[in-house]
């Protein structure tokens, strides 16, 4: 039986569907095949609630690159993007500090815990955009090969190496150390002010099971810190219409190059043939054959699940069976029927149109980490919370409000058990309530919905697996030519015809799109389609 | 000495960043806030309120007055129907345009125009004995720019005009906190949105219904610096700044004629006599010496050149008008005359005039810029205008399909 199709996609989270438009921009005929009946993975907008349209996971935007945004037209296909606007950290006694866009204004405020502090914080930011600059580079760049002694990979080696030397000696220095320091002592070499330190840490600990004092952390405080709007860098935002919008404008790109996107097509398993990937099966027995396969699902799902171990050999499998995706993180969306007043800042203003971090404290966090170390999610987690509905009206009615909590830290290995998470959920939604509560009395009177998700359901109803956002964790020895394992940094995988193009591949997870880019471009050079 | 607008106590109270400018005779805001980000944001996300009284408004009214304007227009006004509003230039008796701006057909024999700059004179020494007076209304009405989204829902709240069905360039009066206001489906950001045009004496009570009703939906007071940005994603020509009005050209290459401004749509050559008419259709025939078009900047090349100093891309993020040079391998073809980043599309444009053989769409002309005080140049691709073309700035909801976009 011929092949109908160049490639199939499977899973059509945003990476998947951005590798399909990519592919298809080429002129290559692509299926993507999504299990849910909506695509965009965990980029998904979806009506939980009449009126109200949730991001019910991924919430914000930053890493998107905006190449991408350029190349594939996602304008034109309907994504628009709002800046937040500022960092809120509400506290029990005292105003808070709000990190704003106006520099002067942000000083102002840190000065109010160190003056010190506050003069040093611009420098900060300086240095920090010097090697974001660096990373940026390494990002938007298929992952290096340093054993390798092919002139091209070297020529690329030989530029990263060029990059690194014109770092400043102490830029230097403050790159390697960034790559091996924890969060916590990163930041202590800059700042005295926990006020301060804290809610920046935290990004150093967002989807890993690690805390702000464990080492490697503050690599993914830069990789959080990088995101990128408009070439500044530092700046998130949101997608109008949700997260699920991006995901809805890559589909549109992909469809309008020619590629096909189903939903409802659970993928069964990966067609091997003498060692070739031949298409896939579906769960209703449909035999659909390619020239190739990508995989847009993680690696553990790919290889273990769709692949299976009698194609792979040994030395692979115990790599990817060592691959850390362990989730820590849960989600809590509310739908509100007020703007949410916090008693040390009132008022419905700007510093509530950013996002607002309960991270009070070093130890409040690593007190949060300690619980869920022992199979335990945090009484009194780390909360990042949104209210898109300030800046897009779109998903909420008028003067109702969207609540999005991201919430860390949820392990999926509780102590009785990952299956039984769903008895603890509504326990778990209780201590995020009650933990935002505490700096918002009126929240509970005000939610007219609400929705837990563990990581238990990331996994069952998403597809991440272990309920981990990235598609595994963003630590060093996973990332870059070890992502997902050594010597398969590069989409192929030892099936040949089998692609990988997700968060689970270089450069890592984020509405970021440059795996799917990346892969569609690997592939495509690698005339395998 | 710039005046104040009839919202200067409200503006002058909202604006902490004391960043003002003159416009056409009036004080008014730049922004807001120290920067203009978040009122840009509001016009393509909320609703963004902008005071444009300083815009030049005339009364033209009387029997005549429909032909009167169909022959200083470039476009047959006598066509509008009663609540239809039209975007055109006019031009002098050489085809050069003068102005650019609106006319509305408010009454069957009462029209409102709009231009750029004071026009009264200009108006009134056209006049050939036709049944019409021209007054000069700048002054006694206020007006309000009303952009984006969420506009429609603000003045569905406050306003008992049918807005639902009111269709794209459209106009129809209504009540808003009692005070009698003319609602045009029209705007200069390229996004849904309206104009509220009120007596002076009314203003202030029709902007606070207006931000009052608008809480709820996220509008916020916009000044002249995030339209100017919304207004280069539109693709909008802007008079003084994209060209120049053949009023102030001291050399005839100077002018600018309405084909050469891609405004050849809104010409209706062939009618009754109109001012320009022979000139234009003499253009026509020979062909176009000039031809503005849309440039895309390549961002990557500009990414590529500030790295070269160990640099990231200083984003200008205010809209520019200083000229640029524009050139075709050695020879300069053109300059762009204004741009922006724009923050929706990822992308550097610009607006600019290029000889016409060089001005074919998707031709790669290149542009100087400065980087580190060096001068270098780019590509800049020919790319169709409007950048930004939200489907949202036509549709309308209550009309039958097949209207809705027309």
């Amino acid at each position: 039986m011929s092949a109908r199709w160049d490639a199939i996609v499977v899973g059509g989270g945003h990476n998947g569907l951005v590798c399909a438009a990519y592919l298809a921009r080429a002129g290559r005929k692509v299926l993507v095949l999504e299990r849910r009946h909506v695509v965009g993975g965990a980029a998904v907008s979806e009506e939980l609630y009449p009126g109200f349209t949730f991001s019910v996971c991924s919430y914000v935007v930053s890493l998107l690159r905006p190449w991408i945004i350029r190349d594939l037209d996602l304008p034109r296909h309907g994504l628009e993007i709002l800046p937040l606007e500022c960092s809120f950290v509400p506290h029990l006694e005292g105003p808070g500090l709000v990190r704003w866009p106006d520099g002067e204004r942000t000083r102002r405020e840190i000065a109010h815990f160190s003056k010190r502090d506050s003069e040093v914080y611009p420098q900060f930011g300086q240095s920090l955009s010097q090697i974001s600059r660096f990373v940026k580079s390494v990002i938007d760049e298929q992952a290096p090969a340093p054993t390798s002694t092919n002139p091209l990979e070297l020529l690329q080696l030989g530029k990263l190496a060029k990059r690194f030397g014109g770092l400043t000696a102490d830029e230097r220095v403050r790159k390697l150390r960034l790559l091996t320091a924890s969060a916590a002592d990163f930041l202590d070499a800059w700042f005295e002010s926990e006020a301060l330190k804290s809610p920046m840490s935290v990004s150093g600990i967002i989807g890993t099971f690690l805390g702000i004092r464990s080492p490697g952390t503050a690599y993914v405080l830069l990789h959080h810190y990088m995101g990128e709007i408009d070439g500044a860098f530092r700046s998130w935002g949101f997608a109008r219409g949700g997260t699920g919008a991006i995901s809805e404008a890559c589909a549109s790109a992909a469809r309008s190059f020619g590629a096909e996107v189903r939903t409802e097509a659970p993928v069964e398993r990966v067609l091997v043939e003498g060692g070739q990937a031949r298409g896939v099966v579906l769960a209703n027995g449909d035999e659909l054959r390619a020239r190739t396969v990508v995989s847009g699902v993680d690696p553990h799902r790919t290889f273990l699940g769709l692949v299976g171990p009698d194609h792979l050999d040994d030395d692979f499998l115990r790599q990817i069976r060592r691959y850390k995706l362990r989730g820590s993180s849960g989600k809590v969306n509310l739908a509100v029927d007020r703007v949410p007043e916090f008693t040390c800042r009132p008022g419905d203003g700007p510093h509530v149109r950013g996002d607002v971090a309960i991270a009070p404290s070093y130890d409040y966090l690593e007190r949060a980490y300690d619980q869920a170390k022992y199979g335990d999610f945090s009484e009194r987690p780390y909360l990042n919370v949104v209210i898109p509905s300030l800046s897009d009206p779109s998903v909420a009615p008028p003067g109702k409000h969207i609540v999005s909590c991201f919430v860390q830290y949820a392990p999926y290995r509780i102590k009785e058990g990952p299956e039984r998470w769903p008895e603890r959920r509504e326990a778990f939604g209780d201590a995020v309530v009650d933990t935002l509560a505490e700096y918002c009395p009126g929240l509970k009177e005000s939610i007219l919905f609400r929705q837990v998700l563990t990581p238990w359901d990331l996994e069952q109803e998403f597809g991440l697996t272990e309920g981990n956002i990235f598609h595994g964790e963003l630590s060093l020895e996973q990332l870059a030519f070890l992502r997902p394992a050594a010597g398969w940094s590069r989409y192929a995988t030892p099936v040949k015809g089998l692609w990988m193009c997700a968060s689970g591949t270089h450069p890592g997870g984020g509405i970021m799109g440059a795996p799917g880019a990346l892969a569609a471009r690997a592939m495509l050079r690698s005339r395998a389609l | 000495m710039p005046i104040e607008s009839p919202f200067h106590p409200r503006t002058q109270a909202l604006c902490t960043s004391y960043r003002w400018k003159e416009w056409a005779g009036y004080h008014a805001v730049c922004s807001y806030e120290p920067h203009h980000d978040r009122e840009y944001q509001a016009i393509r996300h909320g609703a963004g309120l902008l005071d444009a009284t300083p815009l030049c408004k005339y009364r033209v009214e009387g029997p005549d007055a429909a032909a009167f304007l169909a022959r200083v227009w470039t476009r047959d006004v006598r066509r509008l129907k009663v609540g239809q509003v039209a975007y055109g230039c006019w031009t002098d008796d050489a085809g050069h345009v003068l102005d650019d701006g609106t006319v509305a057909r408010l009454e069957d024999e009462r029209f409102r125009m709009t231009s750029a700059e004071p026009s009264y004179a200009w108006l009134v020494s056209q006049l050939a004995g036709e049944r019409v007076t021209v007054e000069d209304e700048t002054d006694a009405v206020a007006a309000l720019a009303l952009q984006g989204p969420t506009s429609r829902a603000v003045l569905r709240d406050c306003c008992n005009v049918d807005v639902d069905a009111l269709r794209f360039f459209r106009a129809a009066a209504g009540d808003l906190d009692g005070v009698r206001v003319d609602v045009t489906r029209t705007g200069f950001t390229g996004d849904l949105g309206y104009e509220l045009w009120m007596p002076a004496g009314d203003a202030l009570r029709v902007w606070d219904a207006l931000v009052d009703a608008g809480h709820r939906h996220g509008l916020l007071p916009i000044g002249l610096d995030a339209l100017d940005v919304s207004r280069v994603e539109a693709g909008f020509v802007l008079g003084g700044v994209d060209y120049r009005s053949a009023r102030h050209c001291l050399a005839d290459f100077q002018k600018s004629t309405p084909d050469e401004l891609g405004l050849g749509w809104a010409v209706h050559l062939d009618r009754e006599p109109f001012l320009g008419q022979a000139a234009i259709r003499a253009e026509r025939d020979r062909g176009i010496a000039w031809q503005l078009v849309g440039l895309d900047l390549d961002y990557e090349q500009l990414e590529a050149l500030y790295e070269r100093r160990g640099l990231p891309v200083e984003t200008c993020t205010h809209a520019w008008r200083t000229a640029r040079p524009l050139y075709s391998g050695p020879q300069q073809v053109g300059y762009a005359t204004s741009g922006a980043w724009s923050p929706t599309l990822k992308k550097d444009l610009a607006l600019a005039s290029v000889r016409a053989p060089f001005a074919r769409e998707g031709r790669a002309l290149q542009i100087e810029v400065t980087v580190e005080f060096e001068r270098r140049r780019l590509d800049a691709r020919i790319v169709p205008r409007p950048f930004y073309d939200p489907p949202r700035k036509k549709t309308c909801p209550a009309a039958r399909p097949a209207e809705a976009a027309t």
